[in-house]
């Protein structure tokens, strides 16, 4: 990113999320270490946790949010990308438990051990090393992104089609993972997770730091965000939402476009999946269930699309009303509630949370500026008036 | 792209025995046309003769079945898309307003402009006073400056047309079709629209699309009349608003 694209970046809205995703990323896990337990600022260690969960939710939805707000491209399958990032830390976590299994197998993982597998297969190679994961956790997405969308853009597939075909794109993973011989642990996923780079996952000190983790990871991927859509590529990107064809017309190529910001954003899913599996301790088929990228997709709508802060608060927003109501009595309607949340930001705040904010402060202060001008002119009436007098 | 080892005509756009049928239905029958370069051209025709399928096929929306299409006397239209026609320096004004309603005006002309239109080219764009300055020129000759700023969205219907013309001034084509200028537009607007079409003509050829017979008189310039996907009549406006057959299927009795 060269510095010129950091400044146009760089809006009050923009400055403002950036600065309290900074404050929370310190002193979130200040206060965590620092401060005696139970005393009233210090935050606990599963609060810790659950907030890093939604940082990742945040990164998650701010990946759709390109996509869908600023390209047109509503894919319903984002969540495969952030299961398979998901995966790939998934496997080097594993292979980090070495001998301390249950079987005590040090190359083999449990699963493996107790599905008589007799020799690591090929595709877990590698994943002993963080640097190979942490490359895969990026390439595995983006690949699986570029390969889908190099098929699906090419052939002029939108709109709903594409929509759908996203669904069956991660449904399709969802079953391949789910069999024991696929290889990476059927029904069960990964789980009982030891270290990450040596330090334990438990750790209070390892989840504050993958906290503050998280923020960076989401600060960094808001920048990109706002660097791509703040440069030309960014109206070019809008462009192709509101009249694609147009946009061909003007000699864009259109599906290079698309592709871009789809493998950019699946790359970004892919890091949000990553960071989120030591955080919770386990990845499982689940995570591809087609009803995790809709409801990704409500989060987004609900923030505000095409506001990049709109998705990420969105993100926050959905899920801590989903941890505070799936605890109590209510428990049991939760999905209810969230498809009538779903149906009332729709019908009452169809540009979301943060776009309803956006458009209330544009008039706002376009209010306030004509009052000015009236206000202004007044004065000059009244000064006319007395030079007026004056040269009576 | 099929380059030709000579030039095969001196025309800027060549359209010989063109044919397409969608399901049966000949859209496009038999059509042959020649346009010069440096003149405009006026299509008319009653609905359904195939004007708006005849710029699909020439900007690479619909491929013809068969025929042949040549631009600039060298270029295959039929073998390319419409990215690539576009780059070559064919613009095209939809019959609707088609401008993009959530940009400013001078986004929209910003995007029009003939420059680099990769993915990293856009990425790492920075304005330069050059771009800026053909922005300003163009926005002086289609009467939008005071309203560079505002989203096209929120503009006039006939600013809107006028701001897509403006779009095809931005890319700097070697030929412009334009569908439909001044459909929808005050008999003053219409009338600021032939001339500025006329001068657009000084230095672009253009073909254009129109049902308005006031407004293709006051071009004046050499009219082409097509019925059931091909050429009925071709002269000036009052040889082919005289010619028995283009009063019976079009003009009416």
């Amino acid at each position: 990113m060269t510095p010129h694209m950091l400044t146009r970046s760089l809006d009050r809205g923009a400055t403002i999320f950036l600065a309290v995703v900074v404050a929370c990323g310190i002193l979130i896990p200040l206060s965590n270490l620092l401060l005696p337990a139970g005393s009233f600022l210090q935050v606990p260690t599963y609060l810790v946790a659950l907030w890093g969960k939604y940082v990742c939710y945040a990164i998650l939805a701010l990946s759709i949010d390109l996509i869908w707000g600023y390209c047109g491209i509503l894919s319903l399958g984002h969540g495969a990308f952030f299961a398979l990032g998901g995966y790939a830390m998934g496997m080097y976590l594993m292979r980090q438990i070495g001998s301390r299994g249950v079987y005590g197998n040090p190359i083999l993982p449990d699963f493996m051990v107790f599905l008589n597998y007799s020799k690591l297969p090929w595709y877990w190679y590698g994943f002993d090393m963080f640097w190979f994961a942490a490359l895969m956790v990026l390439i595995v997405p983006g690949l699986l992104a570029f390969c889908f969308g190099w098929l699906a853009f090419r052939s002029r597939v939108t709109g709903v089609y594409l929509s759908i075909i996203t669904q069956a794109m991660t449904y399709a993973l969802l079953l391949a993972f789910f069999r024991n011989d696929f290889g990476f642990g059927g029904n069960n996923g990964m789980t009982d997770f030891k270290d990450i780079l040596g330090f334990n996952v438990q750790a209070e000190g390892t989840r504050a730091a993958l906290f503050a983790l998280s923020c960076l990871a989401l600060i960094a991927g808001f920048l990109i965000c706002r660097a791509i859509v703040s440069s030309k590529l960014g109206k070019v990107l809008i462009a192709v939402r509101d009249a694609e064809s147009r946009t061909r017309f003007l000699g864009y190529r259109v599906e290079s476009y698309k592709l871009f910001v789809f493998t950019v954003s699946a790359c970004m899913a892919g890091v949000a999946g990553a960071l989120y599996v030591p955080q919770v301790g386990i990845i499982n088929p689940s995570e591809f269930a087609p009803g995790n990228s809709i409801e990704a997709v409500i989060w987004v709508a609900v923030g505000g699309r095409g506001t990049l802060v709109g998705a990420a608060l969105g993100a926050v927003v959905v899920n801590y009303a989903k941890t505070f109501f799936t605890s109590g009595m209510l428990a049991p309607y939760w999905l209810f509630m969230l498809g009538a949340m779903f149906i009332l930001v729709t019908l009452l705040l169809p540009k979301g949370i943060v776009g309803t904010f956006n458009a209330w402060w544009d008039s706002s202060k376009e209010r306030r500026l004509a009052e000015k001008t009236t206000s202004a002119a007044a004065e000059d009436g009244v000064t006319e008036a007395k030079m007026a007098e004056e040269a009576q | 792209m099929n380059v030709m080892d000579t030039r095969a005509t001196s025309a800027m756009l060549y359209l010989d025995g063109v044919h397409v049928s969608f399901d049966g239905f000949h859209a496009i029958n038999n059509l042959s046309l020649t346009l010069e370069p440096g003149e405009m051209r006026a299509i008319i025709g009653p609905n359904g003769a195939g004007k708006t399928t005849m710029m699909d096929i020439i900007t690479g929306k619909t491929k013809p079945d068969e025929g042949t299409v040549l631009f600039d006397g060298v270029t295959d239209l039929t073998r390319l898309d419409e990215t690539r026609i576009a780059e070559l320096g064919i613009g095209r004004k939809f019959q609707k307003p088609t401008v993009f309603e959530s940009q400013t005006v001078q986004d929209n002309l910003l995007l029009a402009l003939n420059v680099d239109h990769s993915v990293k080219g856009t990425l790492f764009w920075r304005g330069s006073r050059a771009e800026s300055e053909q922005i300003d020129k163009v926005l002086e000759t289609i009467r939008l400056t005071d309203a560079r700023s505002r989203l096209a969205g929120s503009l006039s219907h006939g600013q809107k047309q006028w701001l897509e013309i403006g779009m095809l001034l931005a890319q700097d084509p070697k030929l412009l079709l334009v569908d439909e200028p001044v459909a929808g537009m005050t008999d003053v607007e219409t009338h600021l629209t032939a001339e500025l079409l006329k001068q657009i003509n000084k230095t672009h050829t253009v073909m254009v699309v129109e049902h308005d017979m006031t407004f293709v008189r006051e071009l004046g310039v050499k009219v082409t009349c097509l019925h059931e996907g091909t050429v009925l009549a071709e002269g000036t406006i009052d040889q082919v608003s005289s010619n028995e057959r283009v009063i019976e299927v079009y003009l009416g009795r």
